[in-house]
């Protein structure tokens, strides 16, 4: 970073003991080189919280044995890496590297099968850390979220970096988990700072320097472009953010449409979108790639009941019903195929998204096998609009939901496992 | 290929073939009217290979001969024209343009070899018989409703037309069902329809069909075989596979055994609901019924928008009850009441209820209730 043009004093802060202070490498009260120095410091006010390799730590929290090994969290051989330790990333472990590969790289991981149960938990308990530093709250997943912290510094009598290391401070204390902070003046740059100096990092991308920043920063770098995106901005000879500074704002436009505008503006380190508390959760998936391809209609049927159980656990949990059930199926051949069904009144019972998906699955008539399977819905709801009215030909629904119903409470009571059905075990 | 045409019903023909191709499709000839020019008429053809309808209007024809054009735009065009003009439709067969000419206007299309055209087999019809077009449009117009647009039950998508024994002997019925509400409407049996095979209309023709049915004078030649049913006119045909399917049990889903009866004007009743559901954004707006001693209050309690409540006067003498129904629901069979009183017959607050119009059994509805 282009230091020299920095004008006024440097800004800093003691990440441990929240010490602020200008002069000196380390902390002039506890000694420690956990630094955070920036003159624009306690200035900025939005930011991005990511914890570090987060279902992994909470697998080595919970089980200390695990705390020196390689983890990888993920399902079979089959399976994508879903989260890998740091340990392992030494070896070259990254997220959604498929397992045989993960394994190849790092033949002595240990491999987690994912608890989404603990996670949810984890993260509520951080999220409540957060709500008490901004009503202004933006998860983007379990382990990640916006924060715009304007105007709080008067309330909490300290500035936003201030709050921000000390939640990070109480997730380490209190829930025994790390995370990283980027600290920015709008999402796009706070995304990009919490990623460059993870793990337990806190960067910070000030005004001054956003375009000398991002320059010789490759494109990639922005939160949205994909392999498709990143070849047509390949083809236009666009790799860094000084290639895209070149462009005119009409000829990005024109060659890229809505996306060109967006590059415009990112490219001069300016993005205008809000951290929104409400952005509305669309929807709720599970899916799992098979171990194996299948055909086999009762291990295809056992998936489709699974998944759809899963996604019904979460809409319980949420409190969340679904007006549309989705499917999506991946052939052998890579094919994907996804089908949507609307329903008259939304449903957050297993039995009719199993349903529904059944009759979905049975209407792609026989293009297996398959290699992954998946069950959502969407268009949410509150649940006390959910599963209102009957359906006429087909008088034992009520029963099954009763039965549901009862089978959910004997799980709250007695573990997930207490009660499950003929099919679940497929 | 020459013919002339008058305006009214060059458009009468072509309006009911564009409404039957596919707007969508990826087919070009099925966007395409076959124009078939002999005698002293014209036949227009339209098709989506599931449905035909062929439409004959009187035309002086100069040249026999044929060819298809847009159906979509040969109906804008005719569309446009001045009401009581001629229209002239010419096809020289080698430009593979039609022109067409009305007064002091001249378009033409391009037109597609009408070879390519695919004409629906014809079936073996083993059930003809002729109905009123009053009888066909009641058993449609007040079933139709009730169809269901959901994919995977794709049975459903369609009125059940079939022959059942009633209490006075057989019957002419269609049934239609979406799994919420049900609509079972009897006719008397027309003369050779007995012994007919049940076929489920698609939703599609049944919308067609309509269009034939608006002349109370008209009869309805109908033909039924295992796949295709036929409804014919001297001046339409239209001709429409049935859904491949087997409709559900539907007997067993009307109840029977339901007894605490409510008679109300259909048409206060209908404005009633419709005025409470008003508060509810919900898409599915519940409205709650509370029945006592003569007297029902309808409300409807959105916790996010506001809650309304009206009370209206029935006829009713047995125990309280608390049912809630989906307001579109209740508003729709209210609809289908156009002479006396809607009289309801409900059970528990958890089970179907029915509804028909005074003591009339030939048109029955079943409406499934709410959890409100």
């Amino acid at each position: 970073m282009p230091r020299a043009a920095y004008l006024g004093p440097m800004q800093a802060l003691c990440r441990d003991c929240l010490t602020a202070f200008e002069t000196g490498a380390r902390c002039p009260a506890c000694r420690s080189p956990r630094v955070t120095r920036h003159p624009e410091l306690f200035e900025l006010t939005i930011a991005h919280m990511d914890c570090d390799a987060f279902y992994a730590s909470v697998e080595k929290r919970d089980n200390p044995a695990l705390a020196d090994k390689p983890v990888i969290i993920g399902g079979g051989r089959r399976g994508v890496v879903s989260t890998a330790c740091y340990v392992a990333r030494i070896k070259g472990v990254r997220s959604a590297m498929p397992m045989f590969q993960a394994l190849k790289l790092c033949p002595d991981a240990v491999i987690v099968r994912p608890r989404f149960d603990a996670y949810v938990e984890a993260s509520r308990a951080i999220r409540q850390m957060m709500d008490e530093l901004t009503p202004v709250v933006e998860p983007l997943s379990l382990d990640e979220a916006f924060m715009d912290l304007t105007g709080t510094a008067r309330l909490h009598g300290a500035p936003p970096a201030v709050m921000l290391a000390r939640l990070i401070k109480r997730m380490k204390d209190e829930l025994g988990l790390t995370g990283s902070i980027g600290l920015s003046h709008n999402k796009f740059l706070a995304k990009v700072a919490s990623d460059l100096d993870k793990p337990r990092g806190f960067s910070i991308i000030g005004k001054a320097e956003t375009t000398a920043f991002l320059r010789p920063k490759p494109v990639r770098l922005i939160w949205g472009i994909g392999p498709a995106a990143q070849e047509s901005l390949d083809a236009a000879g666009i790799r860094t953010f000084d290639d895209l500074l070149r462009w005119d704002r009409r000829d990005l436009h024109d060659r890229f449409g809505g996306m060109g505008e967006r590059l415009w503006h990112l490219a001069r380190g300016e993005d205008a979108r809000r951290v929104s508390a409400h952005t509305p959760v669309k929807g709720l998936s599970n899916e799992t790639t098979f171990s194996e391809d299948t055909n086999d209609p009762d291990i295809l049927d056992g998936h489709l009941w699974r998944m759809a159980e899963k996604v019904s656990g979460r809409a319980k949990a949420k409190d969340k019903a679904g007006r549309v059930v989705t499917l999506k199926l991946k052939t052998g051949d890579f094919k994907l195929i996804s089908k949507r069904q609307s329903l008259r009144s939304p449903t957050q019972m297993a039995d009719t998204i199993y349903r529904t998906a059944r009759a979905l699955f049975d209407q792609v008539g026989d293009r297996g096998p398959y290699r992954l399977l998946g069950v959502g819905i969407s268009e949410l709801t509150t649940a006390d609009a959910a599963d209102t009215s009957g359906d006429l030909l087909d008088p034992d629904a009520g029963r099954r939901a009763e039965a549901e119903r009862a089978a959910d409470r004997i799980r709250a009571k007695f573990g997930e496992t207490a009660i499950m059905k003929g099919r679940a075990l497929r | 290929m020459k013919l002339s045409i008058e305006r009214a019903s060059l458009l009468k023909a072509v309006a009911q073939a564009q409404s039957v191709v596919e707007r969508r499709n990826t087919i070009p000839i099925l966007a395409n009217v076959l124009i078939e020019a002999e005698g002293d008429a014209a036949t227009f053809r339209a098709t989506d290979l599931d449905i035909e309808v062929v439409d004959r209007a009187p035309a002086q024809v100069e040249r026999a001969g044929s060819t298809t054009v847009s159906a979509v735009t040969l109906n804008e065009i005719v569309r446009k024209l001045p009401d009581g003009a001629l229209v002239t439709l010419t096809d020289d067969g080698a430009s593979g343009r039609l022109t067409i000419e009305a007064g002091r206007s001249n378009f033409n299309l391009a037109t597609l070899p009408k070879e390519d055209f695919p004409v629906m087999a014809s079936s073996d019809y083993v059930t003809n018989f002729s109905a009123p077009a009053p009888v066909l449009r009641r058993l449609f117009d007040k079933s139709k409703f009730a169809i269901s647009t959901e994919e995977t039950r794709y049975y459903l998508n369609g009125v059940y037309m079939h022959v059942a024994d009633s209490e006075g002997g057989q019957v002419l019925r269609c049934v239609a069902t979406d799994g919420h509400r049900l609509a079972r409407i009897d006719a008397d049996l027309p003369d050779g329809a007995s012994g007919m095979a049940g076929v489920i209309v698609p939703r599609k023709t049944v919308g067609e069909l309509r269009k034939l049915l608006d002349d109370d004078d008209m009869q309805i030649a109908v033909s039924v075989s295992e796949t295709k049913v036929r409804f014919a006119t001297p001046a339409i045909t239209l001709t429409s596979k049935v859904i491949d399917g087997t409709f559900p049990d539907y007997t067993r889903v009307i109840p029977q055994g339901n007894t605490r009866k409510m008679e109300v004007d259909a048409t206060d009743f209908a404005k009633a609901v419709d005025r409470v559901a008003t508060v509810s954004s919900e898409r599915s707006r519940a409205v709650k019924l509370q029945l006592s001693e003569d007297r029902l209050v309808l409300s409807v309690n959105a916790p996010d928008s506001g809650a309304a409540e009206e009370e209206i006067a029935v006829a009713y003498n047995d125990e309280q009850l608390e049912i809630g129904f989906n307001a579109k629901y209740l508003l729709e069979i209210a609809s289908q009441v156009d002479r006396e009183n809607a009289v309801f017959m409900f059970n528990g607050s958890g089970d179907p209820a029915l509804m028909r119009e005074g003591n009339d059994t030939s048109a029955v509805y079943v409406v499934m209730p709410m959890r409100v």
